[in-house]
């Protein structure tokens, strides 16, 4: 549910921005100079991917963008994983046995509320909780490591239980 | 009379004592630093006046003045009164001498006076400064220094570190330091600035995340957690000299802490698979496992002794502040009230411990007496404040709070009083620590 809004926000934000890029371009064509390029747009849209012509390195591709943008999230002061927690680390598995070349570092980090020190303890504590359960799934340990950043790398930072919710969260990083 | 030897040079303070002092050290306690309640003395510094009647530059004389009178003041002992109340002739000064007229200042409720002095001849300045009880009409303390412009205020402090002795039978704070971490250069870097805020200098420059600094007990050491292997490990460095060590086991490597009175240290490391507490050599060596427990135990803060530990653990759900008996091994949970207790501190006097207790979203400082195991409050309503420190000798605490929006660092006395910004600087400044006395004494 909240993917879809997140979606649909998305759209909202990039098809003025579309619109803006277009007016532009008009713009520098009567000035008959080089479009610049500096549009300082917050959703560009994806430039087109250079020709892919092998099929499986598209689908590696593509599988690669959803693992890595899928994050897991956990409760205040929790590091055990909730059901929609485990469902994104079975698709994750499921990632890495297709593609056993993949060394991942799964990061751990917190909200920035309660003190650095607990939070940087916790961080470890959800990077390992995520291993452990991709471990149990028959991923091999050696692929997988982890590292805590505590509450010093948050993706958002308005104090609102909104973000605070997307901060508490475990990371996946391909080495 | 006057003679001077050795080398001026560095900082050259050459001392002597003008004359007996009035009392031997620790025999005047005015003050007990230890009682909540105790008063602040009323002091009088009046402006310092020229020496043997010669002119002294007006700037120093109002440089001194200001050092004398703000680092008195820092201490948080005593009641400054008000320039403008002086029964003095305008513009006049007071000479220093022992000739006072002590009614001048019972009349006005100074209980204290501090009298000071300076010459200057080319780049070099003597200094007398004098302490008087009032009330009683003597002299506590007189004295005379020597030294290059440059050494006004090394000797402002030792006096303010006589003053204190004196009415305290403690030494004072004048002689420590404060690390810290701040955002100003767009990473966490660890800095250090004097005792009251001034003159910060940055100690790392990493460019990555830097925590948690923490000072070997002779000041000679700080350890502190760094992501320069991009993880948490610990790095050990003299604060001046070269002499280095790194403590990056597997897993996190974090909450360094001295053990008083050692070249040891304790820290939270997970590399077992657990997070315990290690207690390591200086030099990085895992000497052995301090906890053993299936919970995160972690922020060490060591009792003055060296007897007891006190640390943070979550293995009763969230966490709480634990300590424990280092030679029997024995556990006791410390704090029972709030959901989320952490940054243990212990007091260098060793009754009580400052930490930092959240409620909603914010931390606030609590000190718990570890005698009757009373939490006692000591911010509130003032954004979150965290990571209490000690001043070293136990009478203020330093600590961060957003009171202000960003995150800046505080001081306040051990029972929350006088609460006011330390410093200001570019970023986000958090996670003081308060240095031992430093002095080469």
């Amino acid at each position: 549910m909240r993917r879809k809004l997140w979606i649909f926000l998305a759209l909202f934000m990039v098809i003025p921005v579309l619109l803006g890029t277009v007016s532009c371009a008009k713009k520098t064509v009567t000035k008959e100079e080089p479009a610049p390029v500096a549009t300082p747009a917050p959703a560009p849209p994806p430039p087109p991917p250079p020709p892919v012509e092998d099929p499986a390195a598209k689908a590696f591709e593509m599988a690669k963008g959803e693992f890595l943008d899928t994050n897991i999230y956990f409760a205040f002061d929790k590091s055990n994983l909730d059901d929609m927690a485990q469902a994104t680390l079975k698709k994750k598995a499921e990632f890495l046995k297709i593609y056993p070349d993949v060394y991942v570092t799964i990061e751990g980090h917190t909200d920035e509320r309660g003190t650095a020190e607990y939070n940087l303890a916790l961080g470890e504590r959800r990077a390992d909780s995520a291993k452990s359960f991709l471990v149990d799934l028959g991923i091999e340990a050696y692929r997988l490591s982890t590292v805590s950043y505590g509450e010093e790398r948050p993706v958002c930072t308005e104090q609102t239980e909104d973000c605070w919710a997307k901060n508490r969260r475990a990371q996946f990083v391909i080495n | 009379m006057i003679k001077w030897s050795g080398n001026p040079l560095r900082v050259a303070t050459v001392l002597f004592i003008l004359f007996l002092p009035a009392a031997s050290f620790g025999q005047y306690d005015l003050i007990d630093i230890d009682n909540p309640f105790s008063r602040k003395i009323p002091m009088a510094i009046p402006a310092f006046s020229a020496l043997n009647t010669a002119d002294g530059d007006p700037a120093l004389m109002q440089k001194a003045t200001d050092i004398l009178t703000k680092s008195l003041d820092f201490t948080g002992f005593f009641n400054m009164i008000d320039r403008g109340a002086y029964l003095l002739e305008p513009g006049k000064s007071v000479a220093a001498t022992d000739q006072i007229n002590f009614r001048n200042w019972t009349t006005i409720g100074a209980e204290l006076l501090v009298t000071g002095g300076l010459s200057q001849t080319g780049t070099l300045v003597d200094i007398e400064l004098r302490l008087f009880d009032t009330l009683a009409g003597k002299r506590l303390l007189g004295k005379r220094y020597h030294g290059t412009v440059d050494d006004i205020r090394p000797i402002i402090l030792r006096f303010c570190n006589e003053v204190i002795v004196q009415l305290t039978g403690k030494r004072g704070i004048f002689d420590s330091r404060i690390a810290f971490i701040s955002t100003g250069s767009g990473n966490k870097e660890i800095y250090i600035c004097d005792f009251d805020g001034s003159s910060p200098v940055p100690f790392t420059r990493h460019g990555t995340i830097s925590l948690s600094p923490a000072w070997s007990s002779d000041g000679k050491w700080l350890a502190y957690t760094s992501y320069i292997n991009n993880k948490p490990d610990i790095f050990i460095r003299q604060t001046e000299g070269s002499q280095k060590a790194v403590v990056m086991e597997k897993g996190i490597n974090i909450t360094p802490a001295w053990v008083p009175g050692q070249f040891t240290l304790s820290a939270t490391m997970s590399f077992e698979g657990n997070q315990e507490i290690y207690l390591l050599t200086g030099s990085g060596k895992i000497i052995k496992k301090i906890t053993n427990n299936w919970a995160s135990d972690l922020s060490p803060s060591w009792a003055p002794d060296a007897k007891m530990m006190a640390f943070v653990s979550n293995r009763t759900g969230g966490p709480q502040i634990y300590i424990q008996d280092i030679k029997s091994g024995q556990v006791e949970r410390l704090t029972f009230e709030g959901s989320y207790n952490t940054q243990p501190s212990w007091s260098p006097t060793g009754d009580r411990i400052a930490y930092a207790s959240m409620a909603g979203s914010r931390n606030n400082i609590f000190t718990i007496d570890l005698k009757r195991r009373r939490p006692l409050q000591l911010t509130q309503d003032t954004g979150s404040n965290e990571s209490p420190s000690w001043s070293p000798d136990g009478s203020l605490i330093a600590f961060s709070s957003t009171r202000e929006g960003p995150s800046r660092i505080y001081v306040m006395t051990a029972f929350g009083a006088d609460q006011r910004r330390l410093l200001t600087m570019p970023g986000e400044q958090s996670t003081p620590s308060w240095s031992p006395n430093l002095s080469k004494n």
